[in-house]
């Protein structure tokens, strides 16, 4: 009565969530794609196992009630049954590895750019979370844009990952799996698209107060569209240091475009310690030192200032 | 400091915990005041080392905390209920959720699990008290003071809100500056030393107070499953003690270990405190094992099946439980064959997991079931657990947990092995072993409402979020937009977690009911029980047995009550003293002083904190002269207290 009461709800969930998409099952790229077969391949299995362990679950409950063999039936000892427990840990172990080798071939085809497009050179994307926004420069096409990517539809995208601050988690479900921005380290990241359209990306580790808002848009598009939307970014008022700095301070900000990137001043795979003294007024010049008394002296000011540009 | 950065303000929910903790206050001196029960709370509970007393203050403590984090995660619900909600702010709810996991990981799970080990592992295996009663005590007193330092967070100076796992750098000076994360650190710290102590002790008390009869070999399950979570306790603590320390060194007093800033590596506590988390997740559950181990046998009225594979396979689940901890952070970009490695240590955990479910099942085949109570939560353990435990192994496949990762599908699962596992073992045990407590059981009917309104209202609640994280709908946002299309999968949420509370409830008044209406215990073996504890008598007196029992086998009790009924009783042999440890004030005193202690680190009044520090010194060296070696209790006095029990 039980597994029926559980098998109910899953329908009637099944049922609900019909109507709110399951993102991560309807991929729009190869590395979602490799990740939703791995995962209906291994809801299969579970099914399977959980649906055994109910049903004997509800045979053994049903048969040996009190209720049915009545107060005097007195149960047989029994210590246990060898063959039994064999059975119960071969076969899991069998389970397993029919599960564990598709999951180390994902995990190494990960790591590649998408077999389909490998003959195309992937388009190389710094993606920097600061909080509570997102930087991607095109070192390449030598664009920087803020909280919001385009991309072209069946091309290989290697996104850089690193963090000016907090450890963020770069996550676009449609594309393909998630990881980790951090301070002074450099992570990568393939995903490709093989539709045109609109996705959403965010920032899925916990990173703060701004957290929820810490969302980027992806456009994919043909490739004729996307050479004319770099043409057009490249037009864009160029990135000045000032400029830049003012992204490091804490907040939100709407879409941003420039051209050139902050990779010339910074690369916060490299260097952990941008953002944190650009809040703190100090100077971000490694060889001059002499600054740091008279920035601490303008500390206030640049906080205010955060303040208001930030909202 | 200003008063008004002292206290918290400005938030009407604070302000009504500040109005009930000072009623509730108030009102708890008034009732001791009036009824002159000062000097009793003080002799017979403040000062205790008695397992029995100390075992249910640890349970009462955790039901508070069950309320608290409860509480904490209703807020969550209403505020996620519908889209754009505007109930909480940010700020807000990322304090509630980071204190609902903490309280409930820490405070709550451990020591309701800590507390019905101090009852009932020294009678399951014969002994008249653990080997350490003082240190016992102060387990207790610094897990309290560490509760409540934590506790006094929400109203004196701010909660902390960078997540139960405190990631840095978010949880380091430079992003989270006020005194919340201080309060996580400390709280933690003095509460791990309870805990640190509880394991040494129970080790301890396990291997050399057993009664002489009893081989390793022929323990009960429960106690098994103890031994073993303390040995993975002295393992996995003191690495949390480290690694709070250094994040205490960090934040109070300018160093370098997590930091951004001048080389320090804010990965290596992730790695570190899931070295320890990752562990205590298995000391949360292999004591909720041991208890539906026994309770299934008891209400199958059959011995245990596979008692051998059930103690292997969980020595093999405490030894893996330390080589997994990558499994928590696979998206950290650590490669192939480092993912790879965690994804195959992770998923070989299903197959002893896996034995013991089967064992179960079959404990119960054949069997004569009995529905009671604290058997429905052990029945109900294994669909959910199972339910659990297959989407565990989902998110063991790395490649797959890049899509799980940081979402409501893990959130999903970890509720339904934590609650099915460690939760329900909480009722369960609490529902078995509550007439050896308090001399009369919970009724069954109110137990049995509540039983039923709790599940569906769990299966409701969680289930629901494997699809939500699958929609990719991440952890840990405090509101989402009505085109996210996650409201209707909410709605089911909030409404299960509301019968989730009205569950809850219902068990806490049958608290009061059974107290005023149940009839008082006869015998001390009232579900007809296999394992030595239920062989005492009713009330169970202060020295526990005034004859040392003899183990002839596994279920030694039951094995007892087969030779009574073919007719061969023991023979009567005359009392003897009995050596008992004395009371002392001394650990509650000390845990204030740690307390002070604490309290002064957070807000960096390092004159208090060394006046508190002073003060643990003090208590400390007071013990070391304290000549007290215990004393005996006479034989008029156990002929007196054994004629007035039963039995």
């Amino acid at each position: 009565m039980k597994s029926f009461f559980a098998l109910s709800m899953f329908l009637a969930v099944m049922v609900l969530s019909g109507c709110s998409n399951l993102t991560v099952l309807d991929p729009k790229g190869p590395v979602a794609e490799q990740q939703a077969n791995l995962i209906l391949f291994s809801i299969g299995f579970m099914l399977f196992i959980v649906l055994v362990v109910f049903v004997l679950f509800t045979l053994i409950l049903v048969k040996y009630r009190e209720r049915k063999s009545g107060p005097e039936y007195e149960p047989p000892h029994i210590e246990g049954n060898v063959f039994l427990e064999i059975v119960w840990t071969v076969i899991p172990v069998i389970i397993l590895i029919v599960l564990a080798v598709p999951t180390v071939q994902t995990i190494f085809a990960l790591e590649e750019a998408p077999e389909a497009t490998s003959h195309k050179d992937p388009i190389v994307i710094h993606a920097t979370s600061v909080d509570w926004k997102w930087v991607f420069s095109y070192p390449e096409e030598n664009i920087e844009t803020v909280n919001y990517l385009h991309i072209p539809e069946d091309h290989p995208i290697l996104f850089k990952l690193a963090s000016a601050d907090s450890m963020g988690s770069f996550w676009i479900p449609s594309l393909g799996g998630q990881e980790y921005t951090m301070s002074g380290m450099m992570t990568e990241l393939y995903l490709q698209a093989d539709e045109v359209g609109e996705y959403r990306g965010r920032n899925a580790n916990f990173t703060g107060e701004g957290f929820t808002e810490q969302v980027f848009t992806v456009t994919a598009e043909s490739e004729e569209d996307y050479e004319e939307w770099v043409e057009e970014a490249q037009d864009a008022p160029k990135l000045t240091q000032e400029k830049y700095n003012e992204l490091m301070l804490k907040g939100h900000t709407e879409e941003q475009t420039f051209s050139e990137t902050h990779l010339q001043w910074v690369d916060h795979g490299m260097d952990a310690e941008y953002a944190t003294k650009v809040r703190n007024g100090e100077s971000t010049d490694e060889d001059d030192s002499s600054e740091m008394d008279h920035s601490e002296m303008n500390h206030d000011d640049s906080e205010k200032d955060s303040e208001e540009h930030s909202h | 400091m200003k008063l008004d950065e002292f206290f918290v303000t400005g938030d009407p929910l604070i302000y009504g915990a500040d109005v009930s903790i000072a009623l509730t206050l108030i009102g708890a001196i008034f009732v001791l005041t009036y009824f002159k029960k000062w000097k009793w709370l003080w002799t017979e509970w403040l000062t205790t080392v008695d397992h029995k007393k100390l075992g249910v203050m640890y349970i009462i403590a955790a039901v508070l905390m069950l309320f608290r984090g409860g509480v904490d995660a209703l807020l969550m619900r209403a505020q996620l209920t519908v889209p754009d909600s505007s109930f909480l702010d940010a700020n807000h709810y990322n304090e509630i959720f980071t204190t609902h996991g903490t309280i409930m990981i820490i405070f709550m799970a451990m020591p309701f699990l800590i507390g019905l080990i101090n009852v009932v592992v020294p009678l399951q295996i014969g002994a008249r008290d653990v080997a350490y009663p003082f240190l016992n005590a102060v387990s207790f007193w610094t897990f309290f003071m560490g509760a409540m330092l934590f506790n006094i967070s929400f109203v004196i100076g701010g909660s902390p809100s960078a997540g139960w796992t405190s990631y840095v750098p978010l949880a380091g000076l430079e992003l989270s500056p006020g005194v919340g994360q201080n309060y996580y650190l400390l709280g933690l710290q003095i509460a791990g030393i309870g805990t640190l102590l509880t394991g040494i002790n129970f080790l301890v008390t396990i291997l050399k107070m057993r009664v002489p009869s009893m081989k390793l070999m022929q323990m009960p399950m429960f106690t098994w499953s103890s031994l073993i979570t303390m040995v993975i306790i002295i393992f996995a603590f003191p690495v949390l003690t480290v690694a709070l320390a250094l994040m205490t060194f960090d934040r109070l007093f300018g160093s370098h270990f997590f930091t951004m800033m001048d080389g320090g590596m804010p990965m290596l506590w992730a790695n570190l405190f899931w070295i320890w988390g990752h562990p205590e997740v298995y000391i949360v559950i292999l004591p909720a094992f041991g208890m539906f181990s026994e309770i299934i046998s008891t209400f199958a009225r059959k011995t245990l099946f596979g008692y051998k594979a059930m103690v292997y396979s969980m020595v093999v689940i405490a030894g893996l439980s330390f080589l997994v901890w990558v499994h928590h952070f696979f998206t950290m970009g650590a490669g192939g064959a480092v993912n790879s490695f965690f994804s195959i240590t992770t998923m070989l955990i299903a197959v002893p997991t896996g034995v013991k479910i089967f064992n179960w099942l079959f404990t119960l085949y054949k069997g004569r079931i009995r529905f009671t109570t604290a058997m429905l939560w052990s029945l109900a353990f294994i669909p959910n657990f199972v339910i659990g435990g297959v989407t565990g192994v989902m998110l063991a496949m790395a490649a797959a947990d890049y899509q799980y990762h940081n979402t409501y599908f893990l959130v999903a699962h970890f509720h339904y092995v934590l609650i099915s596992g460690t939760v329900y073992a909480c009722f369960a045990g609490l529902y078995f072993w509550y007439p050896k407590m308090f001399n009369h059981r919970l009724n069954e009917r109110l137990g049995k409402w509540s039983f039923w309104i709790f599940v569906a209202g769990f299966n409701l609640c969680f289930f629901p979020m494997y699809f939500l994280g699958l929609a990719g709908m991440p952890r840990r946002i405090y509101t989402y937009g009505i085109g996210d299309g996650w409201m209707s999968l909410n709605v089911l949420a909030t409404f299960g977690g509301v019968l989730m509370g009205i569950g809850f409830l219902i068990l806490v008044y049958n608290i009061y009911y059974s107290f005023r209406y149940s009839p008082r215990e006869t015998t001390g073996d009232p579900w007809d029980a296999r394992t030595l504890e239920w062989s005492t008598p009713a009330p169970v007196p202060h020295y526990n047995f005034a004859h040392l029992p003899e183990a002839k086998g596994h279920d030694a009790f039951w094995i007892m009550k087969e030779e009574k009924k073919q007719g061969k009783a023991p023979e009567k042999k005359p009392y003897k003293p009995i050596h008992m440890p004395s009371y002392s004030g001394v650990p509650i005193i000390m845990s204030v002083f740690f307390f002070i202690a604490g309290f002064g680190m957070v807000f960096s009044w390092h004159w208090m904190s060394i006046l508190g520090l002073i003060g643990v010194l003090a208590t400390m060296v007071i013990r070391s002269f304290d000549y007290d070696k215990g004393f005996y209790v006479s034989v008029e006095e156990i002929e007196e207290t054994e004629k007035k029990t039963t039995l």
